[in-house]
């Protein structure tokens, strides 16, 4: 297929891990940041064709692993009220909350419609003036466009039993506070292209320039992660801390100005808490004052409760970059993706889920 | 207080689940599930527990092969096929995945209260044709009025017999290692055609459903003599479903290729914008013949005389514990795991 079997091409594969283990004279440990990056890691078998003191280890870019227990809480809450029409995308309906997950509320008698789109609940809203329409606003700065454009043809059109709840993220904080962790490991990142594609990489030079650490804007197929792998090694080697583009068919310096005004209109920066990893200042997405009547956790009365992550999962160890999936105790006998303990295990794009779906065994000669 | 009225010797087998889930009939890891531990734990005796898709049985002087299929898709007509022909073509598959030639069909019809008539007689004059063009006759039937919204529309059951005039046994407990492993055409392609209906996605071209009878290339292989072991059609799960239902009977590895596995550019599309595996996307005509090695290259090229696109995939290997490996597109091997239920599409 045009646009992709160019980036999957095995024997360009082979020269640019050729060309990685030429350049490679220590070890070094990377992080990719979106959980698209490490499926297609795990997918493709890229970390195999490594050197072997070069070490990938898994961001903590999955949105769906990163929502706070206690705002899956108060989905399912809503979820179960009559009356309520409860829209998500696909991958947050499996995802556990403290007792259930939506899939089960759906089960159960509740109205639970999976989207492709948050405008289609719009329509849905349109087409359902007695019921409650709620979208379940998730993702980094990649799908903060889409939602914002939801709430503001909401207010334009006076949808009032529209409503949003909200647990958009962003990337530059997270990496911030990862590697202000004292024993961070972390050396270079590939940071997620598609997050670029929408904000730009102004916001990462900073970063670099503060913590010495590589960035490469990096793509999703596998010519994309080895090139920026790649990007990344030569800075390492060469004593660079440098910010660089690696996904320039989608990428631009300054991203997509009219996303990002969009979502400046409709949201502002607050704190959010991250599943596994605890609050991160200024790391999440909020309704604008302005747009409070589409907050769903206000419109339902659920605000302000906490919610304790399941003693067995270590998900957080595994999102911060401290554990491989597969050393987690759990991972396989207690967990797995039937039976998830934490939303690593859920996503296609966890890592814990990744590791279950495609290393379970190691191959056959 | 009550008396127990049940039997306390015997609980639920499922733990983790209290209710049914549309995953426990999604072609995955939930509904092999629901299947090993209540059906079959309940049913169990040999002709259920060879876990084939039509059971083989011996009459006096015959062997026969029987199967049953539920037919529940949404829309009932769509590009490529309609409820009614899938109804045809998936029970005559099932017999033709025994090595059987079809020969009689019952037809169950669950009816929901307002179907309009025209859209009924539509679905059977579909059943109609299709038995038609596959020889079948559909011999005996029900029906059955639920109210409205209680039902989609037009539930289907089929059941049908057909006449195993072999010798071979085709089973997955008879696949050795070594025999390799041929598909009849491209995969995917139904699960794709219904889901961009359904959810309203439009793609530049449309993608019509593989439904169609597979009797006819059987029948054309065993006429050949081509030493079959097994075959299996692939209808929920899609081929991944297939390959880990055979590797699990038949204890061994199953090692495919994915350059090698047809997939229409349009479905590798689609499955890639939603983030999906066209290898666990149904089909309703396509089946996966595991043939002793020798037999390989005739048995590909009498399949490609009925669809040019049917491929080579993979061989069978030893192994310790049954699974499924994947030759990724960069070389390298991982493995090709069954999805927990149905697949869902990716946040980005």
């Amino acid at each position: 297929m045009k646009f992709l079997d160019e980036y999957r091409d095995a024997d360009l594969a082979r020269q640019l891990a050729r060309e990685i283990h030429r350049v490679t004279t220590r070890p070094w440990t990377l992080m990719e940041i979106c959980g698209g990056q490490t499926h297609a890691i795990v997918k493709f078998g890229l970390d195999e064709l490594l050197p072997p003191g070069l070490t990938l280890i898994h961001g903590p870019g999955c949105p769906v692993c990163v929502t706070p227990l206690e705002i899956i809480d108060q989905a399912l809450e809503i979820a179960t009220r009559p009356g309520v029409i409860f829209t998500s995308f696909g991958d947050m309906l499996r995802v556990p909350g403290s007792r259930t997950d939506l899939l089960s509320v759906k089960a159960g008698g509740g109205d639970v419609r999976m989207l492709y789109s948050p405008l289609d609940a719009l329509k849905i809203a349109a087409e359902n003036p007695g019921r409650e329409v709620v979208f379940f606003g998730v993702g980094f700065e990649t799908t903060a466009p889409a939602t914002a454009m939801a709430v503001y043809q909401a207010a334009q059109k006076r949808l009032a039993n529209f409503s949003l709840l909200v647990s958009h993220v962003l990337v530059p904080p997270a990496m911030s506070a990862l590697l202000a962790v004292p024993d961070c490991r972390i050396q270079g990142f590939l940071a997620a292209g598609h997050v670029c594609a929408v904000m730009g990489y102004e916001e990462y030079f900073p970063v670099a320039q503060q913590y010495r650490v590589p960035i490469v804007v990096t793509g999703f197929e596998p010519l994309d992660i080895l090139q920026g792998v790649l990007m990344t090694v030569r800075q390492l080697e060469s004593g660079r801390a440098e910010v660089e583009n690696q996904y320039t068919r989608a990428v631009r310096r300054a991203g997509n100005l009219p996303a990002q005004a969009l979502v400046g209109k409709v949201f502002e920066v607050v704190p959010r808490k991250w599943r596994g990893i605890g609050e991160i200042p200024a790391s999440g997405l909020g309704l604008r004052a302005a747009y409070a009547a589409f907050d769903a956790a206000k419109k339902f009365g659920l605000t302000g409760r906490r919610v304790d992550e399941f003693p067995d999962c270590q998900s957080g160890q595994v999102l911060q970059g401290r554990l491989k999936p597969h050393e987690c105790p759990a991972f396989g006998n207690l967990c797995h993706p039937e039976h998830p303990l934490g939303a690593t295990m859920v996503s296609s794009e966890g890592a814990c889920a990744a590791y279950y779906r495609y290393r379970r065994l190691q191959p056959a000669a | 207080m009550n008396p127990l009225n049940f039997n306390a010797t015997c609980p639920v087998p499922l733990t983790q689940y209290p209710h049914v889930l549309l995953a426990h009939g999604g072609g995955g890891r939930l509904m092999h599930q629901l299947i090993s531990r209540l059906f079959l734990a309940a049913f169990s005796n040999p002709l259920l527990d060879t876990r084939h898709d039509a059971a083989v049985v011996e009459l006096p002087g015959r062997r026969m092969a029987f199967t049953t299929d539920s037919f529940v898709v949404r829309p009932l007509f769509f590009p490529g096929g309609d409820i009614g022909s899938m109804a045809v073509h998936g029970t005559v598959n099932d017999l033709a995945m025994a090595g059987a030639r079809p020969l009689y069909l019952s037809s169950a019809f669950i009816l929901e209260e307002g179907l309009p008539m025209e859209t009924l007689w539509r679905v059977v004059c579909s059943m109609r044709d299709a038995a038609r063009r596959c020889g079948v006759q559909i011999i005996t039937g029900d029906t059955k009025v639920v109210d409205h919204g209680k039902g989609d529309g037009v539930f289907i059951n089929t059941a049908g017999v057909g006449v195993v005039e072999h010798a071979l046994d085709i089973a997955p407990a008879r696949v050795r290692s070594g025999d390799v492993i041929l598909v009849n055409g491209d995969v995917g392609r139904h699960g794709m055609a219904i889901m961009a209906v359904r959810e309203g996605l439009a793609f530049d071209s449309q993608i019509a459903s593989d439904s169609a009878p597979v009797h006819e290339t059987v029948r054309a292989l065993l006429e050949a003599g081509i030493e079959i072991h097994c075959l299996r059609d692939l209808t929920r799960g899609g081929l991944t479903s297939a390959l880990h239902e055979i590797a699990e009977g038949a204890r061994l590895t199953v090692q495919v290729e994915e350059k090698l596995i047809p997939v229409r550019e349009e479905v590798h599309a689609a499955c890639e914008i939603l983030g999906l595996d066209p290898f666990q996307s149904a089909c309703e005509g396509r089946f996966a013949a595991f043939v002793a090695p020798a037999d390989a290259p005739r048995a590909l090229a009498l399949m490609r005389t009925r669809n040019p696109e049917a491929a080579r995939i993979g061989h069978v290997a030893p192994a310790a514990a049954p699974t499924v490996l994947l030759k990724s597109a960069v070389g390298t091997w991982r493995l090709l795991d069954l999805a927990s239920g149905e697949q869902l599409p990716r946040i980005c």
